[in-house]
């Protein structure tokens, strides 16, 4: 079986749940044995005028540096395409609007900031005045893609709403299905202040495919709610996680007190606000143990005021976006890590702070609840709640003893060959029905 | 007869390093050593070197008539000592001359003075006695650091035994009266005040080389001309100021060398105007008034109080932290903690965190080594929470070794 996948750049270009998301599925689905075909934006910038570049899967630098022994035959199976493009995962129009408008102004190309998701923001002329209109270019070039690639794979799959209308058009152009992945909606990114425009494109992709795919229950239910998709339509395929073959040792400890992390944006979708009141009232009790947050964010300078004004800064610390190494460090410093997001369509971080033998606790309003039995879940706006478990796990050796064993067994079970096992299911399926239209 | 009174503020402080959560714990080398001193090698270049030699060569030329007023913070000479002695060496040969008065003020250029009076009088003992040890004289003026100001403060000092002390001639605080009169403090009368006349010593500090200035150039003539004229009332022109203004935030290219080569000689010539130290001009003339200065203030920005250091809740968070440690490193004794304590009471280290962006963005910008006051507010808290561990460490074990004599 033969996929053309409209996915996203692998870490760690863009690091983050999206990018992850894509690595993990991609190796699942070649080790059960289907040929995928990646396309992915990539900003050239002026230096190459070609639309489209295709690139070894050797070419392509993989999670943590190397993609590992043993993987060669596997990556056989996968083939890259890369399309000029400048868009990122979770990049909201205005935020590209305002990147236009420096760009319009300065002539300024490139940008570089503290932001992962804009690592190196790359503008020139060639790329579309706003959001929507680079889109709309994006899947022009992907149905030139689609027919070239004629005859040369059986079902499409796209990755977020950025990359539908490539998917619609690559199906209208080789008539085969048309999967398509929810990894958040835009209820998750905005709350209830969606962008129409957003919302509608997503609603077209899914309208257009033939089965839609949700990253938990959570999601699965806000399509068929919100956008009103028919739910025999939607199918649940949860997340994964992937070992990374040699774990570097624990780094030395240089504090003796507990350690409880938030990793993630400093945004209102991750409940940073709960997790400082929670380290409020802990503090109040227990004097030594120290909290982290590290990430960046829109609300980062909202945070470290609350923080100020609460009078622990003594004991909360920020570390800045954390990548690469950093990140691993981080969780192998840290007794507990907490996630107590407002709105998780899923969430890969727990899973990887469990790899890392760390208990965790993590919002009911996460999808990612959904799968693990050994996390602590507590709602987000349950402050006190939030406390008394982090309380718990710094206090009781037996229950965090418990949660951190108990907890690398059942993340080690959760494997992307199994979530790809199913989603190959799903393209027989669609496959099969397709046919018989 | 008019005095002309120069003062001139010495001060660099220890720029911190980027620290991060993951040093805590491991590393307690807080300093950015390369940036220190680079930043002060620079500085003596271009100014205090050039700015001493000069001075010396107008009090020899003047035969004691030309006399200035210094104010070095004990952090500076630190800087000194560690990366350019020569600085250290001709501040000396200024201080033998018998024409320059040394001031005693907080020896971190700290807050002190608005944390508590244990803390405030302990910073000044410690600047007065190096001063001794330094230049061989014990001061009899004070300035607080920033010219910050209170009645209380005031008071505070007198009672340390200082006689004179300096401040800013605000407007909000003078209303219609004149900074060039010598005042009293309104607890205890004896205190003289001296007060800034910020006009005058902006002009030079800061408008010297502004060529949108309606008067550009400043030449020592006109200079003159304006101290002399009679819409200048009074008997003390109080002309204070970074001593970094001249060659540093002015240019040797500005002309401020040669503005201040020629303003002795042609402020002599004038027969109506003489110099002075901040003590002798403080004996010189009787208080005319008592001033009432309830609130804090300070020479800073528009505002002229104290919210550059301390304005917002990072500020005062990281103020209270800070002051929180004082009794256990006290207890400890031991001079590589009161070596860092020191350091980190210093004023930048606030100045840095401050919010507001209005007026005075642009100088505060200037003066500040972080990309925002959230990124100096992470770094400075980071530095104490590790400092703190050590703290409890070393005041453990000292515990532990007086239990094990005393078994």
């Amino acid at each position: 079986m033969r996929v053309l996948m409209f996915g996203w750049e692998f870490p760690p270009h863009i690091a983050g749940g999206l990018g992850t998301a894509c690595y993990g599925m991609t190796r699942g689905l070649a080790r059960n044995g289907v040929d995928v075909t990646f396309i992915m934006p990539h900003a050239y910038g002026d230096e190459d005028q070609r639309f489209i570049r295709v690139v070894n899967a050797s070419d392509v630098e993989a999670v943590y540096g190397s993609t590992g022994s043993g993987a060669d035959d596997i990556l056989n199976k996968i083939s890259f395409i890369h399309i000029d493009s400048n868009m990122v995962p979770y990049i909201s129009p205005e935020e590209y609007a305002s990147y236009h408008e420096q760009y319009v102004k300065t002539g300024q190309r490139v940008w570089s900031t503290t932001d992962c998701w804009k690592q190196r923001y790359t503008f020139s002329g060639k790329y579309g005045a706003n959001l929507m209109e680079e889109v709309a270019r994006y899947a022009v070039v992907a149905a030139q893609v689609a027919k070239d690639l004629e005859g040369q794979f059986d079902v499409i799959h796209a990755h977020d709403w950025l990359t539908y209308f490539a998917g619609i058009a690559a199906k209208r152009v080789s008539g085969k299905p048309l999967v398509v992945h929810m990894h958040a909606t835009e209820y998750d990114r905005s709350g209830e202040n969606v962008n129409t425009q957003t919302y509608a494109i997503e609603k077209a992709g899914m309208m257009a495919a033939d089965c839609v795919m949700a990253v938990s229950n959570l999601t699965r239910n806000i399509v068929i709610n919100r956008y009103g998709i028919p739910a025999e339509k939607v199918v649940t395929v949860h997340n994964a996680v992937r070992f990374a073959e040699n774990a570097a040792a624990a780094p030395e400890r240089g504090v003796k007190d507990k350690i409880i992390t938030f990793l993630g944006r400093i945004t209102y979708q991750k409940g940073p606000d709960y997790f400082v009141e929670a380290a409020a009232k802990v503090l109040k009790r227990v004097p030594d143990v120290r909290f982290v947050m590290a990430g960046s964010g829109d609300m980062m300078n909202h945070v470290i005021r609350r923080v100020a004004r609460l009078g622990i800064a003594d004991r909360f610390h920020f570390t800045g976006f954390l990548r690469g190494e950093d990140v691993h460090k981080m969780f192998q410093l840290s007794d507990v890590y907490v996630m107590p997001s407002v709105s998780e369509p899923f969430g890969i971080s727990p899973l990887e702070a469990m790899r890392s033998n760390v208990p965790v606790i993590i919002s009911k309003q996460s999808g990612v609840a959904e799968v693990l039995d050994y996390a602590v879940k507590v709602d987000y706006w349950d402050v006190d709640a939030l406390a008394d478990a982090m309380y718990g796990l710094i206090k009781y050796p037996a229950l965090s003893n418990m949660f951190s064993t108990k907890g690398l067994e059942e993340v080690t079970n959760l494997k992307w060959n199994d979530a790809a096992a199913k989603i190959k299911r799903v393209y027989e399926r669609v496959i099969e029905e397709n046919k018989n239209k | 007869m008019k005095t002309v009174c120069l003062y001139f503020q010495v001060h660099q402080p220890w720029r911190l390093k980027k620290y991060r959560f993951f040093n805590m714990g491991k590393d307690h080398n807080y300093l950015d050593d390369l940036t220190n001193r680079s930043i002060l090698q620079k500085v003596a270049r271009q100014c205090y070197l050039p700015m001493n030699a000069l001075l010396l060569k107008l009090i020899k030329e003047n035969k004691g008539k030309f006399r200035c007023t210094f104010s070095i913070t004990g952090i500076a000479v630190e800087q000194f000592k560690a990366f350019a002695p020569e600085v250290l060496d001709s501040f000396k040969e200024l201080a033998a001359t018998g024409c320059v008065e040394f001031l005693a003020e907080t020896y971190s250029h700290s807050l002190a003075s608005l944390a508590s009076k244990e803390d405030f009088a302990e910073q000044v003992k410690l600047h007065t006695a190096m001063i001794k040890k330094e230049f061989g004289m014990k001061p009899t003026a004070f300035r607080n650091t920033e010219l910050i100001y209170s009645d209380e403060i005031g008071a505070m000092v007198a009672e340390m035994g200082f006689k004179t002390m300096l401040a800013e001639g605000a407007r909000h605080i003078l209303g219609w009266k004149s900074p060039n009169y010598i005042y009293a403090n309104a607890i205890d009368q004896k205190m003289r005040l001296l007060l800034r006349n910020y006009k005058l010593s902006d002009d030079i500090a800061f408008r010297f080389s502004n060529q949108g200035w309606d008067q550009y150039p400043l030449t020592a003539d006109k200079y003159v001309s304006w101290m002399t004229s009679e819409e200048t009332p009074g008997e003390v022109l109080n002309l204070f100021m970074d001593y970094e203004t001249f060659g540093e935030h002015q240019g040797a290219e500005t002309g401020i060398f040669d503005f201040m080569k020629a303003l002795p000689a042609a402020a002599l010539a004038s027969k109506q105007l003489e110099f002075a130290t901040v003590s002798e001009a403080a004996k010189k003339y009787q208080p005319v008034s008592v001033l009432h200065c309830p609130h804090v203030m300070s020479w800073a920005d528009e505002e002229r109080d104290v919210t550059a250091w301390l304005g917002n809740e990072l500020q005062n968070e990281a103020f209270s932290k800070l002051y929180a440690l004082k009794e256990k490193v006290a207890k400890l004794k031991n001079d590589d903690f009161f070596y860092v304590w020191n350091f980190l009471q210093t004023s930048d280290h606030f100045y840095y965190m401050a919010t507001k962006w209005l007026s005075d963005g642009d100088v505060h910008s200037y003066f500040n080594p972080y990309d925002s006051a959230y990124d100096a507010f992470i770094n400075y808290m980071n530095v104490l929470s590790d400092f703190q561990i050590e703290v409890e460490k070393a005041l453990e074990a000292k515990n532990g070794k007086k239990r094990a004599v005393k078994a």
